[in-house]
């Protein structure tokens, strides 16, 4: 019973890594939406240097998953939590690359007042946030359920993004100058947008490591 | 101190345990070889062409014992060995393990063997040569000896089937072989090697015997038998017939050559057991 | 059932309401099973707990053992082989059978193999020679003993015996081979090579497998069966069962959470 226990501790392991690189994610999204409000560049820098805590964890965990397949040959449940954390960790990678980017573009904002005030943005923050947090929750809690749920949520943050969109056009119409921070603007929607496509694609291999089977959007 | 005292006392006591059962050994051995030196001084000087092959005249011959001996080998192992074989095909093929008919039969079995062989002499002597009619016979001593060897025959024969492993069995059967069949062509060969070494030395056991074939046989020591139901004599009996009636020379003589018999039958076991591992591919690899 | 040359009208087999008594003990209890014609089905399970009892009552070779009470029936291509009217013998010949512990009969490697065919009357020299090597080739292992065909089957290595017995019974010319943990007592190579050779043989022979290696099952069978205490608790495409049990007790032993 003691190689079991220790089975049990390496799959622990890796979903414990996993839960803790999920968490670093939100983090470095809440941090980087806070740092666009208050024009925190010192922040965005902190952002910037945190990823590489994301990249570290996102390796260890692919190592660890490889071990398991590799010598403990694991079979239904166990086999599909440990595929499902190994195909997770992709995407929770590039979220974290999304939040430097955005990071990125705040440190080489224009030191000028915003076009106009921002509220839309960190809206599709904390909505992206909310459903990166969901996805690997319902992981944990194994709530195929709840998971199914979050190709809804995106719609709510794909309709944040065509509104962002039509705004900044019109702000662009309105004055040439506004093009450069539009721009920017529009670039950090864009990436927001991509993150929650990411959390849907959490989502779906929530859904695998449940039913065995992966749908995609 | 006291600890180490024991020690040594310990190691004493066996080594000369050692020493004891090493001299004890040599004893045995000395016995042995000097009975068979004995035999072969006093007796091979006596070998003559006359005694061994010539007609028994003036001077003895052993020729009728040869032949008596041979016959006397024929009826018993013929006779015992098909009813003891298929004796032991029954009780290792066909009875239930826990049937009281096997276990009669195996007090049976243990019984007779233990029977002095002066008794089995007197009944071969009140059956073949009185209630018969036959007078001595070389057929009545050797059906006697049959009986004698029965046991052993069955015994042996149970025991090398019962080694056949049940999974050889179980192979043949899942190949759609019968259960005679399986006892014919897979079980019996298999154990054909135990059964040959049995009636081998079955036949030493009829070799030696004496005290039934007195009863039994007659003793004729000097003519030769015509037919089974004609008095005879062995090799055995000679010798007692020579050492008691003054023939002492001759009856060493006599003792040499059943020596000799004996320890080639004895020999021809052990070359066909080793015949038979080479067979069965013992010597190749695992 | 007149001729030699008998078999079953296909070699698909079912199991209905299958229950087999040892005396008091209940060793099978309403086993249902389907096994599909040329696939290969495997038996997993904790030991004792059936598999290899349900595997012998595929060839009826629990008539051997006394005490054994079976109820509920067994067809193969539709015919009932508890009937009366089934020749055991036949159906041991159309249904082959290799044991956990190779079993070569004290003999030369030749009169191993043509030892089933002699039971079925053939004779001839040409005839038994044509049955030999057909049958080493399909398992295998022709190319290793085709100079030695009349040296003792004992020679030869664990994992070389045990494909001699496979074509022992191939010889035979089965619809059904069972095989109760062939390569339990065999090296990774020797597991290896019969593992492939069921693969191939599997288009011509149906194969049921008692393993106790999940690797294996999930290696070669298309099929699986789980027993538990006597019981199917689930059977399936090998697939699904180790991808997705439906059932916890079968999730619990394959994960290895089993006590």
């Amino acid at each position: 019973m003691a190689e079991q226990r220790r089975f049990d501790r390496e799959i622990g392991s890796a979903l414990e890594k996993l839960t803790k690189m999920s968490y670093l994610a939100e983090e470095a999204i809440d941090q980087t939406m806070e740092a666009l409000k208050t024009r925190d560049k010192a922040l965005a820098q902190k952002v910037i240097e945190g990823d590489q805590e994301i990249d570290r964890l996102d390796k260890e965990i692919e190592d660890q998953s490889f071990r398991i397949l590799l010598l403990d040959q694991p079979v239904a449940g166990d086999f599909l939590r440990i595929s499902s954390a190994l195909k997770m960790i992709t995407d929770l990678e590039r979220i974290g690359d999304y939040a430097v980017d955005i990071a990125e573009e705040i440190v080489a904002f224009p030191d000028e007042p915003y076009i106009k005030e921002i509220i839309h943005l960190p809206l599709m923050g904390q909505y992206v946030i909310a459903m990166v947090h969901k996805a690997v929750r319902d992981f944990v809690n194994e709530d195929v359920a709840s998971a199914r749920t979050l190709a809804r949520d995106d719609d709510k943050v794909d309709d944040l993004f065509l509104s962002i969109k039509k705004e900044l056009i019109v702000l662009i119409k309105q004055k040439q100058e506004n093009a450069d921070q539009a721009i920017i603007f529009m670039m950090i929607a864009k990436y927001l947008e991509r993150i929650g496509d990411h959390a849907v694609n959490i989502g779906e291999w929530v859904d695998y490591s449940l039913t065995g089977t992966h749908s995609m959007s | 101190m006291s600890d180490l005292r024991a020690f040594r006392r310990s190691r004493n006591f066996f080594a000369s345990l050692k020493i004891a059962s090493m001299v004890a050994l040599g004893v045995s051995l000395v016995a042995l070889v000097s009975i068979v030196l004995f035999v072969l001084i006093r007796g091979t000087g006596n070998l003559t062409f006359q005694l061994l092959f010539g007609k028994y005249g003036a001077s003895p011959s052993i020729w009728p014992a040869f032949l008596g001996t041979l016959e006397l080998i024929v009826i018993a192992v013929g006779v015992a060995a098909p009813i003891g074989i298929a004796s032991a095909i029954f009780l290792s093929e066909y009875a239930e393990r826990d049937f009281w008919l096997i276990r009669c039969i195996r007090l049976a079995t243990e019984t007779l063997a233990g029977i002095p062989s002066i008794v089995y002499g007197l009944f071969g002597y009140l059956v073949f040569v009185v209630a018969c009619g036959w007078g001595y016979s070389l057929l009545g001593g050797g059906l006697t000896l049959a009986i004698m060897i029965l046991p052993l025959i069955v015994r042996s024969t149970e025991e090398s089937l019962l080694s056949v492993p049940m999974a050889i069995r179980e192979g043949s059967y899942a190949l759609g072989a019968g259960k005679v069949r399986t006892i014919f062509a897979v079980v019996l060969p298999s154990a054909s090697e135990g059964i040959l070494t049995s009636l081998i030395l079955a036949m030493g056991r009829v070799v030696s015997e004496s005290a039934v074939l007195i009863m039994t046989v007659g003793m004729v020591v000097n003519i030769v038998p015509v037919s089974p139901l004609s008095a005879g004599t062995s090799l055995a009996l000679d010798i007692y017939y020579f050492a008691s009636f003054g023939y002492p020379e001759e009856a060493s003589a006599t003792a040499v050559v059943l020596l000799l018999f004996v320890l080639s039958l004895n020999l021809l076991a052990f070359l066909l057991a080793r015949l038979f591992e080479r067979k069965k591919g013992l010597h190749g690899q695992s | 059932m007149d001729s030699l040359d008998w078999a079953f009208p296909s070699s698909a087999l079912e199991a209905k309401d299958l229950s087999l008594h040892y005396g008091p003990f209940e060793a099978l209890k309403k086993v249902n099973l389907k096994v599909k014609a040329q696939e290969v089905t495997a038996l997993i399970g904790p030991s004792g707990c059936g598999k290899s009892t349900f595997l012998r009552t595929l060839n009826r070779m629990n008539d051997l053992i006394p005490g054994c009470h079976l109820e509920g029936q067994v067809r193969i291509g539709g015919v009932d082989i508890y009937a009366k009217a089934m020749d055991v013998s036949l159906l041991r010949k159309r249904v082959g059978m290799v044991f956990q512990k190779p079993n070569p009969f004290p003999m030369s490697i030749y009169d191993n193999i043509a030892f089933a065919p002699r039971t079925f009357g053939i004779r001839k020299k040409e005839e038994l020679d044509a049955i030999v090597i057909a049958s080493l080739r399909q398992a295998s292992i022709f190319e290793e003993v085709k100079d030695r065909l009349r040296e003792s089957a004992l020679a030869l290595s664990g994992g070389q015996q045990q494909r001699l017995c496979i074509a022992r019974a191939l010889a035979a010319s089965p619809q059904i081979l069972l095989l109760d943990e062939p390569t339990s007592a065999l090296d990774p190579i020797s597991t290896a090579k019969i593992e492939d050779l069921l693969a191939t043989l599997k288009s011509a022979v149906t194969i049921v497998i008692v393993t106790h290696n999940l690797q294996q099952a999930a290696r070669i069978a298309d099929t699986t069966a789980f027993f538990l205490l006597g019981e199917i608790v689930e059977s399936g495409t090998t697939e699904d069962m180790f991808r997705r049990p439906t059932d916890k007790r079968t999730e619990n032993y394959i994960t290895g959470r089993f006590g």
